[in-house]
């Protein structure tokens, strides 16, 4: 399979007044991958991202999603792309069969409200309002109004922060599942273990530049090579591993 | 991908539907629009009316310098109006919007006083009010007289036929006003700031979905919620306690645009809140700011003949004021919108004004 770029960022740079939140990055994400944004708070992800999203004008710099030009066909690349937004809420006093129809209708299609959330093992929450449900069943009905539009890219600002292990680990499947359905995923995460496992490729911000971008495996390998060594050696397990051996791999909704 | 063009109309009923599902489930909305404004009528249409003022028109050929005159102009209720034609007067009077009109006449002969009213049936319990007083000054007067001596004064009633305006016709259209201002503010700015804080509106904005498809949609729910909740209050009144509508259904539609121009005012209002508003708790201090003063000063619950001059310049400034004088010549009078084009200038000048400033203040994020 020949990489194929389906996002372009060439030189971005947003300022907000005297503040550079974005300094010029560039990166491609392949079509069909995984692709991880990783870096500590207020590194420029957020920002990022959402410029990408159409939601935030840049300041300079070429942006091409899935061969669309951000700067003159932002209503293609929305109708292309499936967007969940840290802390989004969702239109109140309504269920999530009738939050699906009303993003249907936004995007300007029909599709059945389970069908959508079949995709997201929700359906017998159909009738739930958003704010009854968990945190894990948050995302994923998150995630499910992203898939709305049968989107080429969907883009996911931390949808693990705050989920226990078992829920984390099930949204891991949710995501690879969107994934080998054909549907590019850009994640942003703080977690290392789950880019470490879940992304094809990540990219490291830090100051609003773009500072490494390569597979998880090659980070890794270089660092050791350059002699790096862990304090303790690692052992064949950790206690994440334990936890859920513990407790099951079984998902609670709680 | 999608082969069907994108569809704006579409989108926009996608909002106004869901916003419309998310209007009836809110608490507040329903007490508001409907609750309240009825809880007010059945109130107010069982004690009749508080803070009443008999309006009695004064004939040109009037003797004012008469004593009954005198005594009349220091009873409160009587509310004394000599700026207007013998015609106007007179047409006033068989509608009810004055409730009698007075002729103290002097007599070379005894009685030397002769004060003739003229009452009308358009306004029976006024004209009762009314009634009570003279028959209490031509007592006294006569009283005060030497006994023996001939009455200074005898009272010549006359009533004329016309449309009797019940509290009702009057307190109706007033909560009418009330509750479209409030539904129309409150909801308003509630609903466009908590979409805002809550992301919602950015997570609209990842969707191809226009932003007037967004106003537009949330303002077709609140409309379609706010007529329904008019028409209910007017079926209400109409049917429990007798509000009159003199062309019946035509009467009805009327009132329903007439509504519908207040509300899209009150929008107006609502919208520019939303955007100066920084969080959900000043929103209520802001939209009482707007509605309370109009709520007390603008004929909701008694007539702006009652108060002061000073008081009625402001109140003639308020849209709800010329929102309730449509309303009730509507209803009452039985005129038609194109009679009404006095009351319908000044809320366009209003439409004018507050959207200029709603444009400038609302906020997306």
């Amino acid at each position: 399979m020949t990489k194929q770029p389906i996002i372009t960022v060439n030189d971005l740079v947003k300022n907000y007044g005297d503040f550079a939140a974005v300094k010029g990055i560039s990166f491609e994400v392949y079509e069909g991958e995984i692709f991880g944004l990783l870096g500590p708070n207020g590194a420029g992800k957020t920002t990022t991202l959402e410029i990408i999203e159409t939601l935030r004008e840049k300041t300079s710099g070429r942006i091409i999603v899935d061969g669309f030009d951000i700067e003159t066909d932002t209503d293609s690349i929305k109708k292309r792309i499936g967007v969940q937004l840290q802390a989004a809420g969702y239109y109140p006093n309504l269920n999530l069969s009738e939050l699906i129809t009303l993003f249907s209708g936004l995007y300007g299609i029909d599709k059945s409200p389970m069908e959508m959330l079949e995709k997201v093992a929700l359906t017998d929450k159909a009738k739930a309002k958003y704010k009854d449900l968990s945190g894990g069943q948050k995302q994923r009905f998150s995630i499910a109004t992203t898939l709305i539009n049968n989107p080429r890219i969907i883009f996911l600002d931390e949808p693990t922060t705050g989920l226990d292990p078992q829920a984390r680990r099930n949204l891991w499947d949710l995501i690879r599942e969107i994934r080998d359905q054909g549907t590019t995923v850009v994640i942003t995460t703080h977690y290392m273990d789950e880019a470490e496992v879940l992304c094809d490729r990540v990219a490291f911000v830090d100051g609003g530049y773009i500072i490494g971008i390569d597979t998880p495996d090659h980070f890794i390998d270089q660092l050791v090579a350059s002699g790096f060594e862990r304090k303790k050696q690692v052992k064949l397990a950790n206690l994440e591993d334990v936890f859920i051996n513990l407790t099951g791999k079984e998902w609670r909704e709680g | 991908m999608n082969p069907k063009p994108y569809s704006n109309t579409k989108a926009t009923l996608a909002i106004a539907k869901a916003s419309f599902r998310s209007i009836l489930r809110s608490p507040s909305a329903v007490v508001f629009t409907l609750a309240f404004p009825l809880i007010f009528i059945i109130v107010f249409a069982n004690i009749g009316g508080g803070g009443v003022t008999v309006d009695v028109g004064v004939a040109k050929t009037c003797d004012t310098i008469s004593p009954v005159y005198q005594a009349l102009k220091n009873v409160k209720v009587v509310h004394l109006v000599k700026d207007q034609s013998t015609e106007e007067m007179n047409m006033n009077l068989s509608k009810g919007s004055i409730d009698a009109i007075i002729n103290i006449q002097k007599n070379n002969t005894r009685p030397p006083f002769t004060v003739n009213v003229e009452y009308t049936k358009a306004s029976a319990e006024k004209g009762n009010i009314l009634r009570s007083v003279l028959s209490n000054i031509y007592y006294n007067i006569n009283n005060n007289a030497q006994i023996n001596t001939p009455p200074v004064a005898e009272i010549r009633e006359t009533t004329i036929q016309g449309r009797e305006y019940k509290y009702i016709d009057f307190i109706l259209p007033g909560q009418l006003g009330f509750s479209l201002l409030s539904s129309g503010v409150f909801g308003t700015a509630f609903v466009f700031l908590s979409l805002r804080l809550t992301l919602v509106i950015k997570r609209f904005f990842a969707t191809p979905v226009k932003r007037y498809s967004i106003v537009l949609g949330e303002a077709l729910a609140r409309m379609t919620f706010s007529l329904l909740g008019s028409l209910f209050i007017i079926l209400v009144g109409h049917y429990m306690f007798g509000f009159t509508l003199v062309h019946g259904v035509t009467t009805v539609l009327n009132m329903l645009v007439l509504s519908a121009i207040g509300l899209i005012i009150f929008m107006g209002f609502g919208f520019t809140i939303s955007g100066i508003a920084k969080n959900e708790s000043t929103v209520p201090p802001l939209s009482n700011i707007i509605t309370l003063p109009q709520f007390l000063l603008s004929g909701t619950f008694f007539s702006v003949t009652a108060f002061p001059k000073w008081l009625q310049g402001i109140s003639n400034v308020l849209p709800l004021t010329h929102l309730n004088n449509a309303m009730r010549k509507v209803a009452f009078e039985g005129v038609g919108l194109g009679d009404v084009t006095h009351q319908l200038f000044i809320l366009l000048i209003w439409f004018v004004i507050i959207y200029a400033v709603a444009v400038k203040t609302f906020k997306w994020e």
